[in-house]
């Protein structure tokens, strides 16, 4: 497309001001209503020899004389209500220069970020579809459709090939569609290969079905994909009573849980930094394979000695000894376990089956999700970094790029166990093992900032806490204008999408999930469907009867 | 004079005083002005196009005023039934704004290079001479930006002899307030009181 075509969307009106910080004014054409201006559209402008893209980040009522705010001129006169609305008032455009097209190598480079800024007077346009989809690309094997802009009709993809290069985001108040949104990148990320997904599913949201606020159910990915994904479970109870059983139950023996464990959990067992250093005195003492049966065989008495012996506060010990217990309770806690949970998740993602592991009746129990999510990302993580050492570079040997998704991400990375846990690790060496993470949480200003800054794409529903705001903001340009973008989005269906796999932040209505028809183009065939189907691939195979 | 004026009656005087941004007409009739605000047409080689804005009526001797000459008179009209020579004693002048002229036969909305000579004569604009010089709704910024007293009235006056000789006044109104608006940046109190008295 040559960039120097006549724009298609609706004339908005001239630029008359500006910078490429603060942004670029444009006075809005007396015969465009204000009120159809919105914040998050997209504009396009076009300059003498580049086209740029631009996103409306405020909107302001002007006048060109100070008298008509204090004294309003009488409106019920239809002749001045005409002409003042022309004239002496007017509405301008705040827009932030996004990308620009240059010349006639815009065909083959692409948009770049912009540089520059439109000279006085350019045009400025409405994005129309045509625009739109040269930005944003056609849906292919790398991009996937994940919902349209405010104003069109047009399907806005995201890069999935860059997605899961570097760790990701989703955010949002709890109710804005976090979940879903989640939901449709873990089957993006399927459908399209780019990588394999684990998923750490706390509330059982994911694997079989989940829950829809208002329509009731929605199909998991085990129902959409049934060959492609696995459902693991902590739980078998709780999926006998759903009258499904998981394709394999995860257990956790003592002997596997270590002393960084417990300092993850430090927080919600409600620990102090003191107990949870002695847990590492404690391992010493007893062992790294034995220390934690050992220690909860200990009676109160014992426990009282073994602080003497060990130097370690009596008070702190006997917490730690207390607190521990908890775990005891939780089912899938063995007495000892080989790594086989753990193996058999790598074998499922070797065979390019997405794993999304559910936690039953531990879904209220943060320890729980904690300790086995951390312990199995420790494990799995480890075994990455040996194999993707071992292929030396050589890539058809290395192992598949997998995104691990958690949940209450913040629990994880807060600022200070970030630095120490595997989570940390991940996020901040980025693809370097092949290793992804898609944190989703709802308080982002839990999350360690260093953390933040290092996730490639973010994907925010509405979140209204200034805190939560700013930490999604963080490092990004133009955060102060996006801002006010942020905090404007319904609290449903929408979601402001920027980072590596969009070229340009973009507010979008995300794509309905849920409904038959979705599901159908997400890929998914009924069974009639699919019988259908392999009659037509057998007669294609023997010959037709 | 007799002659001519039966030829052509939209012919109303000669110019009598002259400058480059406007011109006193003598009128050949006593009282016989065009209305505040309407559009006259001088001849000579820039033919200009002038809004009125004054009209005066005086003695032809500027050292001798008139005098009261109807006590014992029933009606105004005796006063000159009864004294024929006033006619003779008195004159009608008009003042106009030079608002642009016609030059090889286009319509320019600037001043003339040289205004209007004396006694030229001036006529009346006809409806569709109207019509045409104020389809540029620019037409009124020599006037709107004159020095000219009681401005505003006379805008006004303007605009309400020549939008019914529109076919769509309300059009040509708005048009035309739009203008106005940038002539007086930051006054629209004024704008406003113009198309309020324009509508009337």
């Amino acid at each position: 497309m040559n960039t120097s075509t006549n724009p298609h969307g609706r004339y908005l009106g001239n630029v008359v001001g500006g910078s490429l910080n603060r942004g670029i004014e444009v006075r809005l054409d007396p015969q465009v209503p204000v009120e159809e201006m919105a914040l998050g559209q997209h504009v396009v402008i076009q300059g003498q020899s580049r086209r740029f893209f631009g996103i409306i980040t405020d909107i302001t009522l002007e006048t060109s004389d100070d008298s008509v705010r204090a004294n309003p001129p009488d409106l019920s006169n239809p002749l001045v209500a005409s002409v003042v609305s022309s004239t002496a008032v007017y509405a301008t455009l705040q827009v932030l220069p996004m990308l620009a097209l240059e010349g006639e190598m815009a065909l083959i480079d692409g948009p770049m970020p912009a540089k520059t800024v439109p000279p006085h007077f350019a045009p400025v346009h409405l994005a129309a579809k045509e625009d739109v989809e040269m930005v944003f690309g056609r849906e292919d094997e790398r991009h996937f459709w994940v919902g349209t802009p405010l104003d069109l009709e047009e399907r806005i993809n995201i890069d999935l090939e860059e997605f899961v290069k570097r760790s990701n985001g989703v955010f949002g108040k709890s109710g804005t569609g976090k979940t879903f949104l989640t939901r449709l990148l873990l089957v993006g990320i399927l459908q399209k290969s780019a990588a394999v997904n684990l998923v750490f599913d706390m509330q059982s949201e994911y694997g079989w079905m989940g829950t829809s606020e208002g329509t009731g159910t929605v199909k998991g990915l085990k129902q959409l994909f049934p060959s492609k994904v696995a459902v693991f479970s902590l739980d078998e109870e709780h999926g006998r009573r759903r009258g499904i059983s998981p394709d394999y139950l995860v257990k956790v023996g003592y002997n596997q849980i270590e002393p960084e464990d417990i300092e993850m959990l430090r927080e919600t067992l409600n620990l102090s930094e003191v107990a949870a250093d002695a847990a590492f005195t404690v391992a010493g003492h007893f062992g790294q394979q034995r220390w934690l049966r050992q220690f909860l065989d200990l009676d109160g008495q014992e426990v009282q000695e073994l602080s003497k012996s060990i130097n370690v506060n009596e008070r702190a010990l006997s917490t730690l000894h207390n607190r521990l217990r908890r775990l005891s309770r939780f089912h899938f806690v063995t007495e000892r376990e080989t790594d086989e949970s753990v193996e058999e998740i790598l074998r499922y993602l070797d065979r390019g089956i997405h794993v999304v592991l559910e936690f039953g009746r531990y879904q209220n129990e943060l320890a729980a999700y904690i300790l086995v999510a951390n312990l199995l990302t420790r494990r799995i993580h480890s075994r990455y970094v040996t194999r993707k050492e071992e292929a030396m570079g050589d890539q058809a040997k290395e192992p598949r790029p997998l995104v691990i998704t958690i949940e209450e991400a913040h629990r994880f990375l807060s600022p200070g166990i970030a630095s120490q846990t595997i989570f940390g690790t991940i996020a901040r060496e980025m693809r370097k093992y092949n290793v992804t993470l898609l944190v989703v949480d709802q308080r982002p200003s839990g999350i360690d900032d260093e953390v933040m800054s290092q996730l490639g794409t973010k994907l925010s529903c509405l979140l209204d806490n200034e805190r939560d705001v700013d930490a999604v903001m963080s490092g990004v340009s133009g955060a102060r204008e996006l801002r006010s973008v942020l905090s404007k989005l319904d609290s449903k269906q929408e979601s402001l999408i920027f980072g590596h796999a969009v070229p340009m932040p973009i507010v979008v209505r995300v794509r309905d999930y849920g409904t038959n028809e979705s599901y159908r183009e997400l890929g998914f065939q009924e069974a009639s469907e699919l019988r259908q189907q392999m009659e037509r691939d057998a007669d294609d195979l023997f010959g037709g009867r | 004079m007799g002659l001519s004026l039966e030829h052509d009656e939209t012919r109303l005087g000669e110019v009598v005083e002259t400058s480059t941004t406007g011109f006193v007409a003598q009128c050949y009739q006593l009282f016989g002005a065009p209305p505040l605000g309407a559009l006259v047409k001088s001849g000579g080689p820039y033919p200009a196009y002038g809004v009125v804005h004054q009209v005066s009526t005086q003695g032809i001797d500027p050292t001798r005023r008139p005098v009261a000459r109807g006590q014992d008179e029933a009606t105004e009209e005796d006063v000159y039934r009864s004294n024929p020579q006033l006619a003779h004693l008195l004159r009608t002048d008009f003042q106009a704004v030079i608002v642009g002229h016609s030059a090889e036969e286009d319509l320019r909305y600037h001043l003339p290079p040289t205004p209007p000579p004396i006694y030229a004569f001036v006529h009346m604009c006809s409806t569709e001479e109207v019509r045409m010089f104020t389809a540029n709704p620019a037409f009124l910024r020599p006037l709107a930006t004159s020095s000219i007293t009681a401005l505003e009235e006379v805008v006004a006056a303007c605009l309400r002899y020549t939008a019914p000789m529109q076919e769509d006044t309300e059009k040509f109104l708005i048009g035309v307030g739009k203008q106005l608006a940038g002539f007086f940046p930051g006054d629209f109190r004024r704008v406003e009181t113009i198309l309020r008295r324009a509508a009337l």
